[in-house]
Order: structure tokens, then C-alpha cells, then sequence
């Protein structure tokens, strides 16, 4: 497990939607040892406040040493984010936590809705790069209106998957949930599904993936301080009774393990 | 012919005694912001640290509080972890083996609900390979008196370190908590329970709010303070501590920098403890390390020591 603290230069600013934006960063050690659904923990300034770390799913790594995140402004570390610059120097920490653990042999179903698309890119690249052909494959992407869905909707058409597109009010593809997508596939026990989205949102994916006896692993949210074990800040209850954590156990888990309020 | 420099730049001496016990450096990781150290070990070089405290450890197993139990305040945060553990028997079956191979000094933070469990703890870590002392928590409430704090009431503060002093092997460090009128009143009685050190301040606790949920943002509706926005109050209670016992005060309260470190030890404090700082810089208390060494060697210091409690008021 390497991880780094790496001094990262920021290569370019997109601005993707009002509140949308992706930053591609030249960290060659990070996005060399990264794997799908692995994130980093970045200081979005340096002074004493905002203090911590925030943390960001890794959006997709590069052969020439450099990853991207995509990420919204919520608050005032994603605001400061969005106000650097090419050129900028920011420190950023991993790749951290446990990613998807891809099933070679069967096909996949990925679902990203909203924010939760982010990691998603890296995950449908991850998994079309290791089998040779990914025609069989699904991507379902979703969000409230165009805007959260649209602008990566390229990025992803370039592998091959079969793409399904949903928003909430019907500005762009299915009016309706990503979930009702998944329900019209001819779903069978041999599919993986990959999930990354709203709470509600997964709980719906797994609950779906239960009925259908299907295997299916989600990336979950935390509040984090360190993103590396040492704090034991990020827990979440298990259906064991007993407590994981978010940042070295995930965010990456089988559905079936976390509990889920529907 | 060639010029020797006689400056001892490769290895100015910084080393400190906290009683009986001597550390290379007076930099040590704080309790439960270090996880058992190994969390750390691809980060930084372990072996540069004065010692390590490790996570807080009890009598039996706690899984700690419900989510969320952190949350961010201005230069801090909010912990209310719940002293989640895995109890004192797999601590040392499982984490004092590696804790051991480091070859720097591990101190054991414990705590308890009852004086009892206090004792206990301390016997079990007797004989352990590799324990150079035991740091005790006192900032837990105490079940059997309605849960009123240990360390909150000075003559219950000198009880638990008694216990703690009977049944241990090895030298003990008392983390007072700073949520107490009078800092000074613990300190002398902890010093009187036969503390061989005093480490300070534990967080300080405090609270948030989500306006709009109108909820408290904790699950456990108070949490403990700390980072940068403590630093000004541990700080003042470390000066008045080691202006009033004469056992050895490890300063622990919103240490960041070198400066910051440089600091407590003008306050008085013979060691200090680095928490919150390690989540933002994992590597931050092996760069403290390398800055204080480097301030001995630039201040032309005899050795770290000679500024222990340097501190000049008003005395122009
Ligand atoms: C493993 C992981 C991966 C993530 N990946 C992405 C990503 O790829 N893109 C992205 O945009 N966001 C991602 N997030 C969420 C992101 O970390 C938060 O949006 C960010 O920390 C908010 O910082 P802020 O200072 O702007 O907001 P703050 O001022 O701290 O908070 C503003 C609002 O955001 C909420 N918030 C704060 N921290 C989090 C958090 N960790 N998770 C959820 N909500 C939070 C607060 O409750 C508050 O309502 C991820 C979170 C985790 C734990
Ligand atoms: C997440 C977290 C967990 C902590 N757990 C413990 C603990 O188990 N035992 C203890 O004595 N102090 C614990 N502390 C307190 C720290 O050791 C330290 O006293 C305090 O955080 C102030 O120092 P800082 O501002 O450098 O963090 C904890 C602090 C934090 C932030
Ligand atoms: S964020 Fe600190 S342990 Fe997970």
C-alpha cells in the first residue's frame, strides 16, 4: 500500500457547469499507484483555516503522470478549489482507501449519480482496459438536470459501454431515476453492479441488485479528518453491529455489508 | 589544509528527561491523532520521534460513539470518537509487537470508568516488552460518581493516579483536562497522587450546531476542541503548571509548526505532543523534529534543554 504526500502543480481549471468543475493535477506517484475508487485528501489552501484535508475521488488517472477530480462547490474548501490556477501548487495526499474490486468475468453495470459520476471514469476505463472488449457492459449516469450529466457524458462514450443517460426533470435522456434505467435491462444473477451516488440513491441500487441476486459494491460518503485510519473519525455501522471505517475499509464496500435506511 | 567546523551541526543534543525517562527529542505524537503508529510508517520516518503515545486504550473493547463524530471548526475540530478501542488484552497482542521493533519509546495512553478498571489496566501492561510509560486519561467520567470527570475534581484526580502508580512498572504521565476552573489545583494534586510527569491539555470541549437542521452537527452533541484554536489556552495552562509543580509538563494543544513547539518549551514544558496536526501534514512531527534541531544549531544552544522554561516577564 504506497501512499504519498505529494506536491501536485495544477495543469488545468475546466469549469464544467456553474458549480461544476474538474482539476487535472501532475502528480506522478499518486496517479501511478491509484486504482479505481481510490481518493485523495487535498488542502484546499494553506492557512489554518479551513483546517482540514477535503477529500475527492480520483476521476481518472493518465499514463503521464497526472489525475483529475471532479468535484461541485458546496462549501468553502470546494469554493477555494475552484478559484485556483494553472500553475498553482497544492498539497495532496494517496491514493487513499480501498476501490472497486473488478469481477473480469462478469459483466458490469456501473451507476453514477450526481457528484457520485466522479469516480466513475476511472472505473469504466479500469474495467474496458482489462477485458477486451466491453460492448456487453453498462454505464447508467444521472443526475437532477443536464448540467450534472452532460458535460462527461464524452469522456465515457469513448470506451464502448452501452450508456444510459436519466435526470430528474427530463432536461436530458430518461425523465426519472438512474434506477429506472436499471430495472428496464435484462438483469441476471451474473451481472456486478458498481455504484456511486446519494444515499437513496444506492439504497435503491442494492435493493434492486438484492431481488436480483446480484453483486453490488458502492462508494460511500464520510465526514474525514486524516482519510488514512488515524483518527477513527469516518465510521460507519456495519450489518455485523459493529463499526467500519470509511477511509481505510471503503469508501468502497460491498453493499451488502453496510446497513441501508429505505 | 582543511577547515574542521567544530559546530556539532550533524547531531545537536536534543534531548529531554521526562523523569526518569530519557527521549532523543522533545517530540512526541498525541493520543489518538497517531492511531498505533504503523498507520504512519510509508509517511515519515517513525525513528526520529521522541516517543510515541498511542491511541487510548481500555479494559475491554469500545466501539465508540455514532456518526458523525468529527466535524470542522475555525482552525479546529470537533472529536467525539467515543474512545473507540480494541481493549487493553488485543492491544497488546496485537499492536505491541510492531510497537516494540521501533526502538523508540511507546507510551501507553489509558483510560477507565472506575478506579478499578484504572488499576487493572495498568497491572496487564506489566512486563510488556517495549512500554517506556503510561500516559493516563483522566478526562473519562467516572461511572460511579454520576460521571463526573476524573480530572475535573482534584482529589479524585490524585486517586486514579495512585491506582494507576500501584499497579504500574513503569513511569506515569497524567493528561490533565483543561475543562476545570483552576488548571493548577489538579496539577498539585496529580503531583501529590505521585505523577512522575503531567501532560496538558486534552481537548476542550465544545459544540456545533447545523442551523439548518436545528440539530446539534455531533451525534454526541458535545465533542473535544482542538488544533490551532486551542493552542492560546494550552499554552497559559502549561505556563501555569510548571510554574507550580515540579515534576516535568509536556505541552499538547494546537501544535503545528516548529515555532509553535519552541514555544511550550519557553512555557515550561520539557516535551511536547503533536495531535490534530498530524491529519492535515502526516509528516509534520518528523519536520518539527528537523526544525528544532536546527534551531539549536542556529541559536548556537548548548542543547534543547537550555530553553526549557526560558520564558523572561517583565524583567526587561
Ligand atoms: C471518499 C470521498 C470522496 C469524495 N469524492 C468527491 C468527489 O469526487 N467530488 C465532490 O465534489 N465531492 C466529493 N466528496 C465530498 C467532498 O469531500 C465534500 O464536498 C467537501 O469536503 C466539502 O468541502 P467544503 O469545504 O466545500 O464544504 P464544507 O464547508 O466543509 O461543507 C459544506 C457542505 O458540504 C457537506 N460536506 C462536507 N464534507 C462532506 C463530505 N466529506 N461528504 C459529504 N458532504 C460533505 C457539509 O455537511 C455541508 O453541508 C467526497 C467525499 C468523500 C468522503
Ligand atoms: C480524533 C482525536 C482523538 C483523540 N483521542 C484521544 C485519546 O484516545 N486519549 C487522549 O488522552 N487524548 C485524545 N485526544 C486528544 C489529543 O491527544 C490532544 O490532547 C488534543 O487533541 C489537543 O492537541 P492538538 O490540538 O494538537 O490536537 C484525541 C484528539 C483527537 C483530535
Ligand atoms: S478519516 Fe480518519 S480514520 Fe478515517
Amino acid at each position: 500500500m504506497s501512499q504519498y504526500q505529494e506536491k501536485a502543480t495544477v495543469s488545468r481549471v475546466e469549469q464544467l457547469s456553474a458549480k461544476n468543475y474538474r482539476l487535472t493535477l501532475d502528480s506522478p506517484d499518486i496517479s501511478g499507484a491509484a486504482k479505481a475508487g481510490q481518493f485523495v485528501m487535498i488542502r484546499t489552501g494553506l492557512a489554518k483555516d479551513p483546517l482540514l484535508r477535503r477529500p475527492f475521488s480520483i476521476h481518472q488517472t493518465s499514463a503521464n503522470g497526472q489525475f483529475q477530480i471532479y468535484f461541485k462547490v458546496v462549501g468553502r474548501g470546494t469554493d477555494m478549489l475552484a478559484r485556483v490556477k494553472a500553475g498553482e501548487i497544492m498539497s495532496v495526499f494517496g491514493p487513499l482507501g480501498r476501490g472497486f474490486r473488478i469481477k473480469k468475468n462478469s459483466p458490469a453495470i456501473i451507476i453514477g449519480g450526481g457528484l457520485g459520476i466522479a469516480p466513475m471514469l476511472f472505473l469504466a476505463k479500469s474495467i474496458c482496459r482489462l477485458k477486451t472488449d466491453c460492448s456487453n457492459d453498462h454505464i447508467i449516469l444521472g443526475g437532477r438536470e443536464r448540467s450534472e450529466v452532460e458535460p462527461l457524458v464524452n469522456d465515457f462514450r469513448q470506451f464502448g459501454l452501452r450508456l444510459g443517460l436519466a435526470t430528474d426533470d427530463g432536461s436530458y435522456g430518461h425523465q426519472g431515476y438512474v434506477t429506472d434505467l436499471l430495472k428496464s435491462l435484462d438483469l441476471h444473477p451474473g451481472y456486478t453492479v458498481y455504484a456511486c451516488g446519494p444515499e437513496p440513491m444506492m439504497a435503491r441500487v442494492y435493493s434492486i441488485c438484492k431481488s436480483g441476486s446480484m453483486q453490488c459494491q458502492v462508494s460511500v460518503e464520510s465526514v474525514m479528518a486524516c482519510g488514512m485510519g488515524a483518527c477513527l473519525g469516518c465510521s460507519r455501522m456495519t450489518k455485523k453491529g459493529t463499526y467500519t471505517h470509511v477511509c481505510l475499509n471503503g469508501p468502497v464496500f460491498n453493499a451488502e455489508e453496510l446497513i441501508w435506511n429505505s | 589544509m582543511e577547515f574542521v567546523d567544530n559546530r556539532e551541526d550533524i547531531f545537536p543534543d536534543l534531548r529531554v528527561n521526562i523523569g526518569s525517562l530519557e527521549i532523543a527529542n522533545p517530540v512526541m505524537t498525541a493520543s489518538g491523532t497517531f492511531g498505533y503508529a504503523r498507520e504512519f510508517e510509508n509517511l515519515m520516518n517513525l525513528h526520529r520521534l521522541g516517543a510515541v503515545i498511542v491511541k487510548g486504550i481500555s479494559l475491554h473493547p469500545r466501539p465508540g460513539n455514532p456518526p458523525p463524530r468529527i466535524v470542522e471548526t475555525a482552525c479546529g475540530m470537533l472529536n467525539a470518537i467515543g474512545l473507540q478501542n480494541v481493549g487493553v488484552d488485543r492491544f497488546i497482542s496485537e499492536k505491541m509487537d510492531y510497537l516494540a521493533g521501533l526502538n523508540i519509546p511507546v507510551i501507553v495512553n489509558i483510560l477507565g470508568d472506575s478506579l478499578a478498571e484504572y488499576r487493572e489496566i495498568a497491572e496487564r501492561l506489566v512486563g510488556v516488552p517495549g512500554i517506556a510509560g503510561i500516559e493516563v486519561n483522566i478526562s473519562c467520567p467516572n461511572v460511579k460518581k454520576g460521571g463526573v470527570a476524573f480530572g475535573t475534581d482534584p482529589s479524585m484526580a490524585a486517586v486514579v493516579t495512585k491506582a494507576v502508580k500501584e499497579g504500574a512498572d513503569v513511569p506515569v504521565m497524567v493528561k490533565l483536562s483543561p475543562n476545570v476552573s483552576d488548571i493548577t489545583l489538579v496539577a498539585r494534586a496529580v503531583e501529590d497522587g505521585g505523577a512522575d510527569s503531567i501532560s496538558l491539555i486534552n481537548t476542550l470541549i465544545g459544540m456545533a450546531i447545523d442551523l439548518k437542521t436545528r440539530r446539534p452537527v455531533l451525534a454526541n452533541v458535545i465533542g473535544g476542541l482542538s488544533g490551532p484554536a486551542i493552542k492560546p489556552v494550552a499554552l497559559r495552562m502549561v505556563y501555569q503548571v510548571a510554574s507550580s509543580v515540579s515534576i516535568p509538563v509536556i505541552g499538547v494543544g494546537g501544535i503545528e509548526t516548529t515555532e509553535d513547539a519552541l514555544e511550550f518549551l519557553l512555557a515550561g514544558a520539557s516535551a511536547i505532543q503533536i495531535g490534530t496536526a498530524n491529519f492535515i501534514n502526516p509528516r509534520v512531527s518528523e519536520e518539527i523534529v528537523e526544525g528544532i534541531s536546527k534551531y539549536v544549531v542556529d541559536e548556537n544552544l548548548p542543547s534543547i534543554r537550555s530553553i526549557i522554561g526560558g520564558l523572561s516577564i517583565n524583567d526587561g
